[in-house]
């Protein structure tokens, strides 16, 4: 990336809400824009997006997830710094998006120009702004265990980013889960259309979950949060899911004017 | 493949036995921390798979003359270089061997390039009595099965129904213990090593600098099919030649630790030209045969880093795909992420191997386990674009995909796609969640409840906040 731009002119963010948060999980969007600000950040919100386009590509319909990317890049074109609570669409970005324009030189360059911008919220925190949260004094209460989403892998993320930011936080108590690293079996239209394994791996899943004995498990990403909050619903599994955002930002006292509202 | 396979068949089997489920947790999650582990010893371990990668890269990218220097040298040590163009023509090939030689009892270490091209039965019908002596291509073998890891062939087998195996075939006093098994299975294959007058060997790696073969293996069956049998014949894949024994050092690094998790397997065969004067063991006859089978087909094509692999199976312990289903399931040769993006390559006429591409949430697991980084994710994607361009794949996923890109792509008919999308599930929603809906959804609600989208969009919260949400 581009280092100068950003400490020039310094913690001008662009959130990228991604869709599945913008419908299911706004909770975790405003989590994640109150604790931008709260660390010093200036949090604008591009009007024109709507999705990366990673569905479409994830298929094969590569033409289509280039219209899509097409209108995200411009969409963002005037952003210093995007930044999204999702590891996944981040790395759709990050990791495909040069790749569909390859023979496109308009957009070629535009698409390169995004993905040397574009970061995934915990990345940003500890990478990029390289706060020191312990001076804020975050605090807590409650046994926290982490699932790791697939997509960190593919942007270098690794867990241990997420388990130091909830270790930060005074008063939770971090408990491993096991095979973290697994997949929740979500994997977008995998999940319908190889039902049976999907519904093996979310069970294996929520039967880690389970014996770790957490009240609340950190799930940075929509998709996996669907599905593995979806799998303990039905099965009574009572345990709270927050995005790594959230847990920060309540810690911080961020959002106490959303406690008790229906989540 | 296996003809007619029923996929969706085979995959509840395997998801519903809970002996291999918990095997698999065992062999595929355990083994891949051992791997993690062991890799991890490598003060330098990213660049040495860097290094491999390059290694790998360069041999592919000169491997027409990679494979001539490799053959030149064999033939200058004596050793006979054949080229199979398929598997039928690698059959024949080792057949003709055999005859020529006058061999009757063959026994083989354990080869995944020997199953695919289905050597072992052509062998036994050919006439010349074939043994398995990997202990568990040899159960296996005695019980008509298949191996369904590319390491460790028999993860579903129960040592029980190992037991009752040599009860049935070797009659033997019935045991489960491993050692017992492994005596008996023992005192067997050594009648069997005695005999043999022709050995075959899978090739885990092929030196060009100085014609030697590399086979590793772990229980010392495969010294004895190196060194006892007149006649031995090697079988690998074009793509197994490394430049130099340099290269090989790495590459055998980076193979073991991440094929079993260990330093070194207890037996490294180097096999450098045919049983000379003086020497005591060893073949007096070498051949080595060289496999295309479509191989060409790739390294001409958009799948070309397919060849970097060097078949540690380390992939397919990370899968959790693998992990839930085990190898069966995918009625393929190599199974796993390599196979379901090898598979339709290798048995490109079979439209069954066109099913294999989503056998992968594309979590990445792969990739992150490869020694050589072969981006696996992305080729079974490529795979799914190269069936849209054939018009082979799933009208209705294409038609489903169209209208999402339709609604996603402006957004007013995103913001109206959302609004009718909520309103829609408020009918059939319970206390805020859906616990019914109408396929293919029901597949996810089969097991999953699906929380009710919010009343707001979290971009018109902003818009009715002033951007304060």
């Amino acid at each position: 990336m581009d280092k100068t731009k950003v400490e020039t002119t310094p913690f001008q963010v662009s959130l990228f809400t991604t869709c599945l948060t913008d419908s299911f999980f706004p909770d975790a969007a405003i989590a994640t824009v109150r604790l931008l600000r709260h660390l010093g950040c200036e949090v604008d919100l591009p009007e024109n997006q709507i999705c990366c386009g990673q569905p479409q590509f994830n298929n094969g319909y590569h033409d289509q997830a280039r219209k899509m990317a097409r209108n995200f890049i411009d969409a963002f074109a005037e952003s210093l710094c995007v930044v999204s609570p999702s590891a996944s669409c981040t790395a759709m970005i990050r990791d495909y998006y040069e790749s569909l324009f390859t023979d496109d030189p308009h957009y070629l360059p535009l698409a390169q120009e995004l993905v040397s911008k574009s970061y995934e919220i915990t990345e940003f925190i500890t990478k990029i702004l390289r706060i020191d949260l312990q001076t804020y004094k975050p605090q807590a209460r409650g046994k926290v265990t982490y699932h790791y989403s697939c997509h960190n892998r593919g942007i270098d993320i690794p867990p241990q980013v997420t388990i130091d930011l909830i270790n930060l936080i005074d008063g939770v108590e971090y408990i491993p889960l096991d095979k973290m690293d697994q997949c929740c079996g979500f994997g977008g239209t995998f999940a319908v259309k190889m039902p049976e394994i999907s519904q093996a791996l979310v069970a294996d899943k929520a039967k880690c979950i389970l014996a770790t004995g957490a009240d609340t498990v950190v799930v940075n990403d929509g998709g996996c949060m669907l599905n593995i909050a979806g799998y303990c619903h039905r099965h009574n599994i009572p345990v709270r899911f927050v995005h790594i955002a959230q847990l920060l930002a309540e810690s911080l006292g961020l959002l106490k004017d959303l406690e008790g509202q229906p989540s | 493949m296996i003809p007619k396979h029923d996929f969706k068949k085979a995959v509840r089997a395997a998801i519903n036995n809970p002996y291999l489920q918990q095997a698999m947790e065992t062999c595929t999650v355990r083994r891949t921390d051992r791997v993690i582990n062991s890799l991890a010893e490598l003060k330098d371990l990213k660049q040495t798979r860097q290094t491999a990668q390059k290694i790998k890269q360069y041999t592919i990218d000169h491997l027409d003359e990679q494979l001539a220097l490799l053959s030149d040298k064999l033939e200058s040590l004596g050793v006979t270089v054949h080229w199979a163009k398929d598997a039928r023509q690698a059959r024949e090939i080792i057949i003709d061997i055999a005859h020529q030689h006058d061999c009757r009892h063959c026994v083989k270490t354990k080869s995944m390039t020997t199953e695919e091209i289905e050597l072992t039965p052509a062998l036994n019908e050919a006439g010349i009595e074939t043994i398995e002596t990997d202990l568990g291509e040899y159960i296996l073998q005695l019980d008509n099965d298949r191996p369904s890891h590319i390491i460790t062939p028999m993860i579903h087998k129960s040592r029980q129904e190992v037991g009752q195996l040599f009860q049935d075939k070797l009659h033997a006093d019935y045991t489960e213990e491993p050692e017992e098994l492994t005596a008996i299975a023992r005192h067997h294959l050594r009648e069997k090593f005695q005999q043999a007058d022709l050995g075959i060997v899978g090739v885990n790696f092929a030196v060009a600098q100085t014609g030697s073969l590399v086979v590793v293996e772990n229980e010392g069956n495969g010294r004895m099919v190196t060194a006892r049998p007149g006649v031995l014949v090697g079988v690998m894949g074009m793509e197994k030649v490394v430049p130099s024994a340099k290269d090989l050092a790495v590459m055998l690094k980076l193979y073991i630790r991440s094929a079993v998790g260990l330093r070194l397997t207890s037996y490294t065969n180097i096999i450098t030209g045919p049983r000379k004067s003086g020497e005591i063991d060893g073949p007096e006859h070498l051949h080595l045969v060289i496999l295309d089978n479509n191989r060409s087909e790739i390294l001409a094509g958009p799948y070309r880093n397919l060849l970097h692999c060097l078949r540690c199976g380390a992939c397919l312990n990370a899968c959790p795909v693998y992990r839930k289903i085990s190898g069966h399931a995918y009625g393929t040769v190599y199974p796993g992420p390599i196979g379901a993006a090898i598979t339709p390559l290798l048995e490109s006429s079979n439209r069954l191997s066109e099913k294999l591409p989503e056998f992968c949430s594309l979590c990445g697991a792969c990739l992150e386990r490869c020694p050589v980084m072969i981006d696996l994710p992305g080729l079974l994607i490529q795979h799914k674009r190269d069936l849209i361009k054939k018009n082979r794949s799933s009208l209705f996923y294409k038609l489903v995909l169209s209208v999402w890109t339709w609604f996603y792509s402006s957004p007013a008919r995103y913001r109206f796609s959302q609004k009718w999308a909520r309103h829609l599930m408020r009918l059939i929603a319970r206390n805020g969640w859906v616990t019914f809906l109408p396929p293919p959804g029901s597949h996810w609600t089969a097991v999953r409840d699906v929380p009710l989208p919010k009343k707001q969009l979290f971009r018109d919260l902003w818009k009715k906040t002033n951007g304060n949400p």
